[in-house]
């Protein structure tokens, strides 16, 4: 039996042990041997991923003896005190933050070992580990933070390792520009954050106290219930934040380019993890959402569209990063759309079967690149089956598992979504009903393209012959093919955590506690048989979009994709440039930004102020110049002693 | 405000003497005597930090108001040498006593002709800065406000840039106004109040009408804004900060800037209380029309000390914001701002200076891949640009969110024809915190990261020891405070807060004077309110 106080450490030590690796490897790079670095930055890690293990054996004792038991709160000190605001740097333990947890430290810990193979020969190697180990922390300070500012804290901390790692290799600018954009498109997410956060406590007189906001809310006489307008802007404020980090529509442009980054991080960070805040953020505080069926409907839809959207781009890429790159965007949309339909159980089910299959992916896709000696274009790839017997492996069991073929992961977790977007309504009834058929249109939509552009990648990758000659690729060290391995397990076997049978789904039941408050406005109007028949429905498309990919790229029809290209090379050159989204944007912020900014500074500073207010003064003061150049350049320590004897003379008169 | 303790031991007076006694001990060294010079300078600005701790430890953060007086008769016409701290001030003194050491040794390189004169002035400037802060009689801050221009105007125009005159005129000229102004002020009110002395606790109960105190809001208000800056008064500090030697710009953005936000609070507000209501709105546009313009403009520099300059303009907008607010997190979070705009932006010159000296050059396109030649500097540099645009875990964080938690506060529970206006000020203002990402890290891009494109800085070397001594100084403030900011808040607490309900009453006291009596209850329950909500503990 663990105590509750033991629980508390293993906290401290779940969030510090990777801050400590960072400190370590970052402050002592030149000191520590490879191999150290090594130790210490998977090690640390490790142990994080011990602990939580400890830490859920506890909480499971715990819960055992007191089933109304939710949480473990720790608080370490007070961080900031001053007016009404009181933050604690407090920690907090409860279902939901045990999942996340466990897939943070758990998957993260897998990264860390995959990125000894990738990272072997890189001159920078100490420096990525702390890196990698500060993004660790960061994130599980996001997960474990009691508060919102603490969660935000983190919130930050991920962006800013974010930006390091993507600008990793800054010796190539474009890189650079990559992490910076990162950066700022995500800071303009936070704004929207920050803001939430003021009208959070100060118009809704709530507290940044995640369970206290809870309970305050959980008062259907409160505030919150009355005025619906100003939790509807705070959610939607929140979910701007949400949308720059878990990239959706309008601010998902950062993560493709964040591509940039080495492997792992995109397999890491921009995958598994960090992209999934804004989902955990959403189903954090469920309670909040539910108020208000306008930000939950605005929530659903924008993840559903983001979700076909991505896919579609990801149809006709040819970087074998991008496409999984707008996969993980398209994938994000789908959780963004469970969280908004109110299925958060679902959302979080599918971020963490997504977690192993997209991991297991973007680590399969680093072994390709690192075997075609960086080559990242699938056109050049192909037959890579034979040469890489367990990349390819694990890599088909995740296709299949995003692709939704049955009894994999992806399957379960999608379907959920699926069923969910058809059959949960708000209880207000406020939003219209024909939004829910409009999402489920989305969603199947995006099912079918998703089996569609894997697959392509999956053939043009593995099956076939080998497109380039020069190429001698190789299968990884096992450093690398141990992860896979242990990832496409996951990916294979992680839905069982969540298998559709009344009163027996765990994760649901697990999570139940922590949804109690957003479920009981959401009411279900599907019945099983509808579940069971969407199960048959989106089994239909995955293996349609499957077959599909594979005439097109393996079998019969692969003279058509040239064609297509022709026939519709207007829409085909759309989804190349990606609907020029990034060009609208150049054109529409920052070419105005810079002009702007250049214009201003000539018109406004020198020319109306300093030309205009200033200009007469500017002559006298020329004239002054020319007398009192004079002084200036005259005995300067003269002077001084003047000065000075005139202070002493000053205090002299006080004795 | 009333006097608290006195001192048994003249800390405050050892702290403004210290510097003095070490400037006319250089005045005996020989010119050639570099060394010297420098060693002396750093050992009495120490000394000064030294005793400034005594401060700081014999000071009670339970009291509202000043603390360790001494009071000594000094001029005839009743002026006297009175100083003491209060939770507003000591902060700041402490800010300049751990400055300034910092500053003469990161300058010890950069300083090669007229060391000695250089080190005198420095001296000088910091005996003064102190002066002004811990100053109680008005003609003794005068005296001392005034005297901070000379060494200053020295620093930039003797060991300057190339325009160096005309920007230390600029810089003398402008400041030297908008002080006359304020003198011109303090007399009227020595005279017309029919006070008995200039003592500042006397000047507190100034009984001025309404209309004069609008007049002498602004002649005060003028001096402060100028020293700021804030828009549109600021042409000069870019000029000034590009001309003036690195321990110049330090000490200018550093300490000097604080003193017109310093002087917002301790004189301005108190004095005027309903004057300052009255300016609260225009000058709350004033100072986010300044983050907004100051963030765009700094982003369109090719310098980086002129960008540096810019943002500052951009930092102090929040300030000036934060102190307008009126609430007590806002204006405790405008005091620990403005400790951390002198960390950090001391930081971002002594950094801009570290270049220079070696290149030659501040403009961002003569570098380019410096963070593969000096790793320890670009790490540094980068936390170091972090804490100025507040990453949560740095300084800057907690100061500017506890400035908008504020100003938010005041905005939403204000009346509703200027809640509108001030939920559209605080969502303007709070752009600035992605503006300052966007000039701050394309200034760090352009600078540290790409490829080396200039062969010049192929060889650059990486930080000396004295250099990584003076950068990581600061970085550990940077985090302290970041991390522990009530180390810090928990002393200027207090203080505020009497200042807040201070001027809460005296407004209230006028809007019950103009007031019906029908009014009258509505009044009332609305301090009370406000009172209610000022207690109001959150999590």
């Amino acid at each position: 039996m663990i105590k509750e106080t033991t629980i508390q450490s293993l906290l401290y030590v779940i969030v510090f042990a990777p801050l400590i690796g960072a400190i370590i490897n970052g402050v002592f790079p030149r000191v520590l041997s490879r191999r150290a670095v090594s130790i210490i930055g998977v090690g640390l890690p490790a142990i994080s991923f011990v602990a939580t293990v400890l830490a859920l054996v506890g909480f499971l004792g715990l819960r055992s003896a007191d089933p109304t038991y939710t949480a473990v709160s720790a608080s370490l000190f007070s961080w900031i005190v001053s007016g009404p605001i009181s933050v604690d740097f407090a920690l907090w333990l409860d279902p939901l933050s045990i999942v996340m947890t466990l897939v943070v430290t758990g998957i993260g810990s897998l990264i860390h070992l995959y990125s000894v193979g990738y990272m072997h020969d890189d001159p920078s190697y100490a420096r990525y580990f702390s890196h990698l180990n500060l993004f660790l922390f960061s994130m599980l300070l996001l997960v474990l933070g009691r508060s919102l500012l603490l969660l935000f804290v983190g919130w930050e901390g991920v962006g800013l390792c974010s930006y390091l790692l993507i600008g990793f290799w800054f010796d190539d600018m474009d890189k650079a520009i990559a992490g910076k954009k990162a950066f700022i498109v995500n800071r303009i997410g936070d704004f929207g954050f920050l803001i939430a956060m003021f009208f959070l406590i100060f118009a809704l007189g709530g507290s940044l106290d995640i369970p206290s906001l809870r309970a305050m809310v959980a008062d259907p006489t409160s505030i919150f219930h009355s005025n619906t307008a100003m939790v509807t802007a705070v959610t939607l404020l929140l979910f701007l934040g949400a949308t720059g980090k878990s990239a959706q529509i309008p601010l998902y442009i950062w993560l493709p380019d964040a591509m940039a980054g080495p492997t792992p991080v995109s397999a890491l960070i921009h995958a598994a993890t960090m992209v999934t805040a804004g989902v955990y953020m959403i189903a954090r505080l469920n309670f909040l959402y539910v108020l208000s069926p306008v930000s939950m409907a605005v929530v659903a839809t924008v993840g559903a569209l983001t979700a076909i959207f991505a896919a579609s781009i990801g149809l006709v890429q040819n970087d074998i990063k991008k496409v999984l790159a707008y996969s993980t965007v398209s994938q994000l949309g789908y959780m963004v759309l469970a969280v908004g339909v109110g299925a958060f159980g679902a959302g979080i089910f599918h971020l963490m079967t997504h977690a192993f299959f997209k991991a297991c992916l973007f680590l399969g896709a680093g072994s390709v690149i690192h075997a075609m000696a960086g080559e990242q274009d699938i056109q050049k790839m192909g037959g890579l089956r034979k040469k890489m017997p367990i990349t390819h492996i694990t890599f088909l069991i995740s296709t299949m598992a995003i692709a939704g073929v049955p009894l994999l992961s992806g399957f379960f977790s999608k379907d959920e979504i699926l069923f969910s977007a058809l059959a949960l309504q708000h209880s207000s009834g406020t939003v219209a009903p024909w939004l829910n058929k409009l999402w489920f249109g989305l969603a199947i939509g995006a099912a079918l393209m998703t089996a569609i552009y894997m697959f392509r990648l999956y053939f043009l990758t593995f099956s076939g012959e080998l497109r380039s000659p020069d190429a001698h690729p190789h299968e990884s060290p096992a450093s690398m093919t141990i992860p896979l391995i242990v990832l496409a397990t996951g990916a294979a076997l992680a839905g069982y955590l969540g298998l559709p049978i009344p009163g027996k789904n765990l994760l649901h039941n697990w999570l139940a506690p922590v949804f109690a408050g957003g479920a009981s406005a959401i009411n279900n109007t599907g019945s099983h048989t509808l579940e069971y028949a969407l199960m048959g429905v989106s089994t239909v498309v995955a293996l349609a979009g499957i077959g599909l990919a594979w005439a097109l790229y393996r079998g019969p029809w692969q003279h058509v994709p040239a064609k297509l290209q022709e026939s519709l090379a207007g829409l085909y050159k759309t989804l190349v440039n990606k609907y020029y989204v990034d060009e609208a944007y150049n054109a529409v912020v920052v070419k105005p930004l810079i002009g702007g900014s250049k214009l201003l500074h000539r018109w406004v500073d020198a020319g109306l102020i300093d030309g205009i207010a200033v200009n007469g003064p500017a002559k006298a003061l020329a004239y002054v110049g020319r007398t009192a150049r004079r002084l200036a350049t005259g005995d300067v320590q003269t002077y001084a002693a003047i000065f000075a004897i005139g202070v002493v003379l000053l205090v002299l008169f006080v004795m | 405000m009333i006097v608290e303790t006195t001192a048994n031991t003249p800390f405050i007076t050892m702290s403004v003497v210290m510097p003095l006694i070490g400037a006319i001990l250089l005045m005996f060294v020989p010119k050639a005597h570099a060394a010297a010079h420098k060693g002396l300078a750093l050992v009495f600005s120490l000394l000064a930090f030294i005793v400034s701790l005594s401060i700081w430890v014999n000071f009670n953060s339970g009291m509202a108001g000043f603390q360790l007086v001494e009071d000594h008769a000094w001029l005839p016409f009743g002026a006297r040498y009175t100083v003491g701290v209060d939770g507003i001030s000591l902060l700041l003194v402490m800010l300049t006593t751990f400055l300034t050491p910092l500053t003469i040794f990161g300058a010890f390189k950069a300083i090669e002709k007229r060391t000695k004169e250089f080190y005198i002035a420095m001296l000088l400037l910091e005996t003064a800065m102190i002066g002004t802060l811990v100053a109680m009689d008005m003609v003794l801050f005068y005296v001392f406000w005034e005297l901070m221009l000379i060494p200053m105007y020295l620093l930039i125009g003797i060991w300057g840039g190339e325009r160096r005159l005309y920007a230390s005129l600029k810089f003398f000229i402008y400041t030297f106004a908008g002080s006359v102004l304020m003198l011109v002020a303090i007399l009227y009110m020595y005279t017309k109040g029919g006070l008995q002395s200039f003592a500042y606790l006397d000047f507190l109960k100034n009984g001025m009408g309404i209309k004069e105190q609008m007049w002498l809001f602004a002649a005060f208000g003028l001096a402060f804004a100028i020293k700021v800056p804030i828009f549109p008064f600021h042409t000069w500090l870019p000029d000034a900060h590009v001309e003036a030697p690195t321990a110049g710009s330090v000490i200018l953005a550093g300490v000097l800037l604080k003193m017109g936000t310093y002087g917002f609070l301790r004189f301005a507000i108190p004095f005027f209380p309903q004057a300052a209501g009255a300016f609260t709105t225009p000058i709350m546009v004033l100072a986010v029309i300044g983050i907004v313009y100051g963030s765009l403009t700094a982003f369109a520099q090719s310098d980086i000390k002129k960008l540096v300059a810019y943002s500052s303009v951009a930092h102090l907008g929040f300030v000036v914001l934060g102190m307008f607010a009126l609430t007590q997190e806002a204006v405790n979070g405008a005091i620990l701002q403005m400790v951390n705009h002198g960390i950090s932006t001391g930081a971002l010159f002594l950094g801009v200076g570290i270049l220079y000296e070696r290149r030659h050059t501040r403009e961002m396109a003569d570098y380019g891949g410096l963070a593969r030649q000096m790793k320890v500097f670009a790490a540094m540099y980068l936390i170091i640009v972090l804490s100025s645009i507040g990453l949560p875990g740095t300084n800057g964080f907690v100061g500017e969110f506890l400035i908008l938690a504020g100003f938010f506060r005041d905005a939403l529970s204000g009346p509703a024809s200027l809640k509108t206006l001030g939920i559209t000020l605080g969502v303007i203002a709070a752009t600035g915190v992605v503006l300052g990402a966007v000039y701050m890290l394309n200034m760090y891009r352009k600078v540290m990261f790409g490829p080396i494109v200039h062969e010049e800085n192929r060889d650059l070397k990486d930080v000396s020891l004295r250099e990584f001594v003076v950068l990581g100084v600061l970085i550990v403030m940077i985090f302290w405070i970041g991390i522990f900011p009530n180390t810090f808040l928990s002393k200027s607490e207090a203080s505020v807060k009497h200042l807040i309900d201070n001027y809460k009453a005296q407004v209230v006291q006028q809007r019950v004077k103009s007031a019906s009596s029908n009014d009258l209850q509505a009044v009332l329950d609305k301090a009370v309110d406000d009172k209610a909500a000022g207690r109001e503990v959150l999590q």
